[in-house]
C-alpha cells in the first residue's frame, strides 16, 4: 500500500473541516472496475488474465457570497487487486476561488485543462499525469497553484504559479502496461534542477473567442511534466528505468474553428529541452451527422494527423501518425455513447485500436465497456513493448 | 394650416382601419413583436427546472438543470445551464449565446476532463437530455427566428387567444411549422403544436401556471411536452424564478463556466 499515514492525517482533517461548515455539498462516485489482459505479460512478476480494483472520487463544495467564493475538495482513491503502485490516493482538488467582476483567483490543488484535439493533449501541460490509474493519461494528479485570471474585452489572461512538482505516476513491477515489462523506479528519480521537486514553475495563457475562432496561447517554463528514462539498477540488483525530469520551456498555440457540423482544430508545442528545441503539432477536424437515418442519435467522424519533428528519436509514439474515429450518440434517456477508431503510424505497421462505450443504467449507475488493442508493433516502436498488453475494461459506477 | 391639421386627424383616424387591413403575416409579426416588447427589460433571471421524463411503458426518468439568463439588448440571450440530474453528468454546463438568424455560439464544460469545448450549434431538432424538448424548443426564443402568419382567434380552456402559424427561418430545423396559442391578456403561448419536416403532427406543448414576476414578466411554472408519434412526454417544472440578480455579463464566459455549479 502506498497509502502514507500523513495522507491519512490530512485526509481527517479535512473533512474535519467540511463536516464544520454548514451548507455545504457531497457528491461523487464510487466504481468498481474490472480488466482482463488475454495475452502473457513480458515479465513473469507481473499478473496475467484477471484484475480487480475499486475507486471513489467524492467531492465536497461550499459556496458563499452568491456563488462568487467557494471552497472545493475532491479525494480520489483506489485500492487494486495486483498491483501496490495502482493503489494510491491523490487530492484531486483542494482550491479556494474568488471570483471579481474581471479577476477570478484560485489558491490551492486543482485540475484543469487547455487545447482542443482528441488523439492527445500537446498543449495541455499544468497538471501531471496519473498514468498509473489509466494509460490514456486522461487521468491527472492535482497540481498545487496560485492562479490569477484577468478577464477583459480581448480575452481571458491566466497567471500560474505553481510550487510543488508532482512525478509521473507509473504501473508497479506486478502490474500491467508496463513497457516491455521493466519496472519503474520512482525512489531513484532524477531531476536537472538542483531544486528537485521544489523547483517552482511557472505558465501564462490567453484565450479568447472571436466569432466563429476560439484560440489559445500559453507559455510554461520549469520542470518537464513527461520524463526521459536512464537505465540504472535497483537496490537488488534488477534492471530499472530511472525517471528523469528535465526544465523545459514550451509555448503552445491551439486554435478550433466552428463552421455549423465542422469542426477544425489544430494543437502546436515549440519546446525547447536540455539539447534543443523540438515542435510537435496535432491537427484535424470532427464532422457530426445530426439525427441520421431519421432517428435521433448523432454520429460524428474524426481524423487527426499527429506529427513530431524528433522523427523516431522522439519520445512519444505519435511521430508521423495518422487517427481516425467515429463517435454515435444515441442521444437516449440512457444517454448511450459509443467511440471506436485506431492510431497508424504513417511510416510502419504499428497500429493502436480503441473502443469505448458507455450507458446509464437507472438514475445514478454508470456502466463502462472499453477495449484498447495494440497490434503489428514493429521492434523499433516506442510502443513495442506494449505489444502484449491489450486489454478489455468493464467498469460500474455509482454516482451519489 | 387647418387643412394640413385636418389631415393628420384624418390619418390618425383612419390607424384603426389601416391595423384592420394589416396581411395575415403583417398581424402574426406584430403579436410576436408585442409578446417579445412585453418581456423586454428583465435584466437577468435564475431559475431551477425539473424534467420527468416518461415513456410509453411508464418508465420515469428526472433531470434537474439550473438556468441562468441574460438579457443582451439588440441581440439574442445569453444562457447557462448548469446539470445536477442525472449524477453522472452533475456539474456539467452548457453556455450559449444566442442570435436571430446566425448560429448561435455554444459551448459545453466536462467536469470530469476540466474541459470547456466549443460545440456546434446546429443540432437544433436533437433530443435534450434524452427528453421531448428539442435544443430548439429549450434555446432563447427571438423574434427572428420565425416568420409568422395569424390564422384566426380562439378559445383555450377559457382564455382568450391569436392562433398564429410560426415556421423556423432558422436551418436545422425538426419543424416545418408550429400552431401557436397566444392568450391576448398576458400576451404568452397557452399551446403549440409542432408539425415535423414531412407535416405531419408531432408534438403538443402545454403552458401552465403562469404567474407574474416584478409586476410585468410572466412565466409558466409547469410545461408538458407530449409525442404524439412515440406516446413519450415530458413535463418541465419550474421553481424558484429570481429575476434582476448580481448576474452580469463577465459571468458568461467560457472562465465563469469552471467555477459554476
Amino acid at each position: 500500500m502506498s497509502l502514507k499515514f500523513n495522507y491519512l492525517f490530512y485526509i481527517s482533517f479535512l473533512l474535519g473541516i467540511c463536516l464544520s461548515v454548514q451548507a455545504g455539498e457531497w457528491s461523487g462516485y464510487i466504481a468498481g472496475e474490472s480488466r482482463y489482459f488475454p495475452e502473457s505479460p513480458l515479465s513473469a512478476n507481473q499478473y496475467d488474465d484477471f484484475n480487480l480494483s475499486l475507486s471513489a472520487q467524492p467531492e465536497y463544495r461550499h459556496e458563499w457570497d452568491d456563488g462568487y467564493q467557494t471552497f472545493t475538495f475532491v479525494p480520489f482513491v483506489r485500492f487494486d487487486q495486483h498491483d501496490s503502485e495502482r493503489s494510491h490516493f491523490d487530492i484531486r482538488e483542494l482550491t479556494w476561488l474568488k471570483a471579481a467582476e474581471d479577476w477570478e483567483l484560485r489558491v490551492g490543488i486543482r485540475k484543469l485543462f487547455w487545447g482542443v484535439t482528441e488523439s492527445q493533449h500537446l498543449v495541455d501541460i499544468i497538471n501531471q499525469t496519473d498514468l498509473v490509474d489509466h494509460s490514456d493519461s486522461e487521468d491527472k494528479l492535482g497540481q498545487p497553484m496560485f492562479n490569477l485570471a484577468l478577464i477583459r474585452d480581448w480575452g481571458t489572461v491566466d497567471f500560474f504559479i505553481l510550487p510543488g512538482f508532482r512525478e509521473r505516476t507509473f504501473p508497479g513491477s506486478e502490474g500491467r502496461l508496463l513497457s516491455g515489462g521493466i519496472p519503474i523506479d520512482s525512489d531513484q528519480t532524477r531531476y536537472e534542477s538542483g531544486a528537485k521537486e521544489k523547483h517552482v514553475d511557472w505558465a501564462v495563457r490567453w484565450e479568447h473567442s472571436l466569432g466563429d475562432w476560439d484560440l489559445g496561447l500559453s507559455h510554461f517554463s520549469g520542470t518537464s511534466r513527461e520524463p526521459r528514462f536512464l537505465p540504472s539498477t535497483d537496490g537488488a540488483g534488477r534492471f530499472v528505468l530511472t525517471p528523469y525530469y528535465e526544465q523545459i520551456n514550451q509555448t503552445g498555440f491551439d486554435l478550433q474553428i466552428t463552421k455549423e457540423d465542422m469542426l477544425w482544430k489544430l494543437e502546436m508545442i515549440s519546446r525547447k529541452v536540455q539539447d534543443g528545441r523540438f515542435t510537435a503539432l496535432t491537427g484535424g477536424l470532427e464532422y457530426s451527422f445530426v439525427g441520421v437515418f431519421e432517428t435521433d442519435a448523432d454520429v460524428g467522424v474524426l481524423a487527426e494527423f499527429l506529427f513530431d519533428d524528433r522523427d523516431d528519436n522522439a519520445a512519444t509514439p505519435f511521430e508521423n501518425d495518422i487517427m481516425l474515429g467515429m463517435r454515435l450518440a444515441l442521444n437516449d434517456v440512457q444517454g448511450s455513447d459509443l467511440l471506436v477508431g485506431g492510431i497508424f503510424d504513417l511510416d510502419s505497421s504499428a497500429s493502436f485500436y480503441f473502443v469505448e462505450a458507455s450507458r446509464r443504467l437507472g438514475e445514478s449507475w454508470k456502466l463502462s465497456l472499453d477495449a484498447y488493442i495494440y497490434a503489428d508493433m514493429p521492434r523499433d516502436d516506442l510502443a513495442y513493448g506494449f505489444r502484449n498488453e491489450d486489454f478489455l475494461q468493464l467498469e460500474l459506477a455509482w454516482f451519489f | 394650416m387647418k387643412r394640413r391639421v385636418f389631415l393628420v386627424l384624418l390619418l390618425v383616424g383612419i390607424m384603426p382601419v389601416d391595423l384592420f387591413a394589416q396581411t395575415p403575416e403583417e398581424k402574426g409579426l406584430a403579436i410576436a413583436m408585442e409578446t417579445d416588447r412585453r418581456d423586454t427589460g428583465f435584466g437577468n433571471y435564475i431559475a431551477d427546472m425539473t424534467m420527468l421524463l416518461r415513456n410509453r411503458q411508464g418508465d420515469k426518468s428526472i433531470r434537474e438543470v439550473r438556468m441562468k439568463i441574460l438579457e443582451v439588448p439588440g441581440d439574442g440571450d445569453k444562457s447557462m445551464n448548469i446539470f445536477d440530474k442525472p449524477r453522472d453528468v452533475k456539474g456539467t454546463v452548457v453556455l450559449t449565446f444566442s442570435h436571430g438568424l446566425k448560429p448561435d455560439e455554444q459551448w459545453i464544460y466536462l467536469p470530469a476532463l476540466k474541459r470547456v469545448k466549443r460545440i456546434s450549434s446546429s443540432n437544433k431538432s436533437g433530443p435534450f437530455m434524452g427528453s421531448e424538448f428539442a435544443y430548439e424548443d429549450i434555446g432563447s426564443w427571438e423574434v427572428k427566428k420565425y416568420t409568422y402568419r395569424y390564422l384566426r382567434d380562439g378559445v383555450l380552456n377559457g382564455n382568450d387567444c391569436f392562433v398564429v402559424e410560426n415556421t423556423p427561418a432558422y436551418k436545422y430545423s425538426g419543424y416545418s411549422r408550429q400552431t401557436e396559442w397566444v392568450d391576448k391578456t398576458i400576451h404568452q403561448p397557452r399551446q403549440i403544436v409542432f408539425y415535423d419536416r414531412k407535416g405531419a403532427l408531432l408534438k403538443t406543448l402545454t403552458f401552465k401556471g403562469y404567474r407574474q414576476y416584478l409586476g410585468q414578466y410572466w412565466r409558466a411554472d409547469e410545461m408538458l411536452m407530449v409525442n404524439h408519434q412515440t406516446g413519450k412526454s415530458t413535463r418541465l417544472l419550474w421553481k424558484n424564478y429570481r429575476f434582476r440578480t448580481r448576474l452580469r455579463s463577465r459571468d458568461f464566459t467560457r472562465n465563469s463556466m469552471k467555477r459554476m455549479r
